[in-house]
């Protein structure tokens, strides 16, 4: 069977179970649309957990970015699985016995304000919007290079399976569908990774590949450590060494820390933990979903360095002097097809050749252009493994691009069919009604996310730092406030988030769009980039709001209560909106 | 509902924050601490095939980080039982 028809019936296969899960799972009322009846066993919400955080992004993109930029990628294994601990420590639990649907839900409620429930609403929006566009664009580009039709139409196949899970199923449908999601991403993972660990130092596991001896094309141990191997060829190439980076400290200190605090302030992840029947199992749950993650996330530093060498030498040659175009392995003719790779004879010997530089400047001996989004897609093609490896890593691309597209839709419905129709503007709307606008608001955000994706604005990379920098100085230290200090009231809260919003938002909009230009190390605040700005907004949002809450009124007693109340688990009843 | 007095929440209270900052004092050494500021020390040492700071950063500190939600997971598990904040 052709590669093609493999991809094809592995996908199909896979989305055929999707929405059989949707159809089993479907819900019947509000609760299971939002939370899943409040009934999913911990392990389970633990990996459904991670494969609505899992995006596109982790899958495709990641290892390819820590391959090009070394030890600098480390911000985002640390930032985006640190986001965890603080997850588990400050924030999950409490809000599991608070007990409401939303995130908007508790900030409403704890300062006692409509503003704050408005604004954080407005928060979750923005955020999921940011984050949906990305991944709709992440179906549409799977689809285009594996089984070759047109971006646009992989979108619209992409929108019309989210759709049917999402709206019919809820909460209760995505989370079952995205623990079977969360297998064929892992899966397809980890066989190319395995499989190349092998061939390159001889372990199977490639944790511990990436640090051994390199093997000789013959499998004998030519006793050298593979990344001394990779930071003597990246030297030789004019780059950095590949373990140490080029950030400055400050700078990946920043940028770790405000993508940990954005991680633990993003609406869609902290929603999974309204989805346990218990607080202890809010606890649990945590560690479950991060078990999940890890091992994702420790297996791509691995990948980066295995596909950083095999690149190299496939384009130089052993002998470092480059090898003919006309020999070239297939792979790097099919990504040439597609523009990812593009080769630049400068010097008109019909050799490959790649080094640091743009291969538009004739001072640079650098031949090649190797997008960063291909690493991961061609690694299977690199290592000449199977096609059925190939037509796996395809799969495991939609099911990471769907799982996280669906969990964000229901962020976003919920935001709007409670936290605005019920909470604001039609308070005694029936169970029924408000399911079928959640229902509704879903379908308009698919149709809207699939506008993104088919018509993707210039800006998504940009906005990515915008939607965690949010997150980080506005989401976070209002919610943990919350619960931490009885004092913070109303004022201080919302005054905190307005600031710590407006200072970040600021900062990464006249770098990112008003003045790009100057968006160099000696222009930023104390050397910090925009996309570590949010750890700054924090900081302000923090200060701001216990500023202001010591000059204002105090908070109403039934409020400190019920903060009283959820700093323990008993008496937790299963989550709410009434 | 809740704890017998006042004194038992708050010591139940203080109690509970020590556990959070002391995990979080690991959380913070293992990644900003050794992952970040000290990673071009502890880079003079080497560790398997790698350079101790840059394994920090790239897996050690993950692999702390599942650890420590465990932990906490099971002491304040048991902190609730005794202070009989436990749910049934």
């Amino acid at each position: 069977m052709s590669v093609q028809a493999l991809t094809f019936l592995i996908v199909g296969l896979s989305f055929a179970l999707y929405i059989g899960i949707a159809i089993w799972s479907r819900a019947g009322s509000t609760k299971d649309f939002y939370v899943a009846g409040g009934g999913v066993p911990p392990v389970m919400n633990g990996m459904a957990t991670a494969a609505d955080w899992m995006s596109a992004a982790s899958f495709i993109s990641m290892a390819g970015i820590i391959s090009f930029v070394g030890y600098d990628g480390s911000v985002y294994l640390m930032g985006w699985t640190g986001g965890y601990v603080l997850l588990a420590l400050c924030i999950a639990p409490y809000l599991r016995k608070f007990g409401k649907f939303t995130v908007p839900d508790f900030i409403g409620e704890r300062y006692y304000s409509q503003t704050a429930r408005v604004v954080a609403v407005v928060c979750a929006i923005f955020i999921c919007f940011t984050y949906i566009a990305g991944q709709m664009r992440g179906v549409g580009v799977v689809f285009s290079r594996f089984l070759e039709v047109e971006v646009d139409t992989g979108v619209y196949i992409g929108m019309a399976v989210v759709f049917f899970y999402a709206v019919l199923g809820g909460m209760k449908g995505i989370t079952y569908t995205q623990v079977a999601q969360y297998c064929v991403l892992i899966f397809a993972f980890m066989v190319p990774a395995i499989f190349i660990s092998v061939m390159m130092t001889g372990h199977v596991i490639p944790q511990i590949g990436f640090g051994s001896t390199v093997l000789d094309a013959a499998g004998n141990d030519t006793g050298v450590y593979l990344l001394n191997k990779l930071d003597g060829l990246s030297t030789q190439l004019g780059f950095n060494e590949y373990t140490e980076g080029a950030k400055s400290t400050i700078d990946v200190f920043a940028i770790t820390a405000a993508l940990m605090v954005g991680t633990a302030g993003l609406p869609h992840v902290i929603v999974r933990f309204f989805t346990v029947p218990k607080v202890k199992d809010a606890r649990t749950s945590t560690g479950w979903a991060l078990v999940f993650i890890a091992i994702l996330y420790t297996t791509v530093p691995a990948v980066s360095v295995f596909s950083r060498v095999n690149m190299i030498e496939t384009i130089n040659g052993a002998d470092g002097q480059g090898v003919a175009h006309a020999t070239a392995p297939s792979w790097i003719k099919n990504w040439e097809q597609t523009g990812l790779i593009k080769w630049n004879d400068k010097n008109g010997d019909g050799k490959m050749f790649y080094s640091k530089g743009k291969i538009t400047d004739p001072a640079s001996s650098n031949e090649m252009s190797v997008d960063r989004d291909i690493m991961v897609l061609a690694t299977p093609e690199i290592a000449s493994l199977p096609a059925w490896v190939i037509a796996l890593v395809a799969a495991g691309g939609l099911a990471a691009a769907l799982s996280t597209s669906a969990g964000l839709l229901l962020v976003i419905s919920t935001s709007v069919s409670h936290d605005l129709l019920k909470k604001n503007f039609m308070p005694d709307i029936s169970d029924k009604k408000e399911l079928m606008y959640a229902r509704t608001a879903a379908a308009v955000g698919i149709v809207i996310a699939g506008y993104f994706g088919i018509n993707p604005p210039g800006f998504v990379a940009a906005v990515v730092a915008f939607a965690f920098g949010l997150a980080a100085s506005s989401l976070f230290p209002a919610i943990v406030m919350g619960i931490f200090s009885k004092r913070m009231n109303k004022e201080g809260a919302i005054a905190g988030m307005v600031l710590g919003l407006g200072f970040t938002a600021a900062y990464i909009i006249y770098f990112k769009f008003v003045n790009p230009a100057a968006n160099v190390p000696d222009n930023w605040l104390f050397g910090i980039s925009p996309e570590g700005i949010g750890m700054v907004g924090m900081i302000v949002n923090f200060v701001v709001a216990l500023v202001v809450s010591k000059m204002t009124a105090e908070v109403p007693d039934e409020v400190q209560e019920m903060v009283e109340s959820i700093r323990f688990p008993k008496g937790a009843g299963e989550a709410s909106g009434h | 509902m809740g704890f017998d007095s006042n004194e038992k929440a708050l010591s139940y209270w203080r109690e509970n924050l020590r556990l959070v900052l002391g995990l979080l004092a690991v959380w913070f050494a293992v990644s900003y601490g050794c992952g970040i500021v000290f990673a071009d020390m502890l880079n003079e040492i080497h560790f398997m095939g790698f350079k101790l700071g840059f394994w920090f950063a790239q897996q050690g500190s993950i692999y702390v980080f599942v650890a420590l939600i465990f932990i906490y997971a099971y002491k304040a598990n048991a902190l609730d039982k005794k202070y009989n904040v436990h749910e049934d």
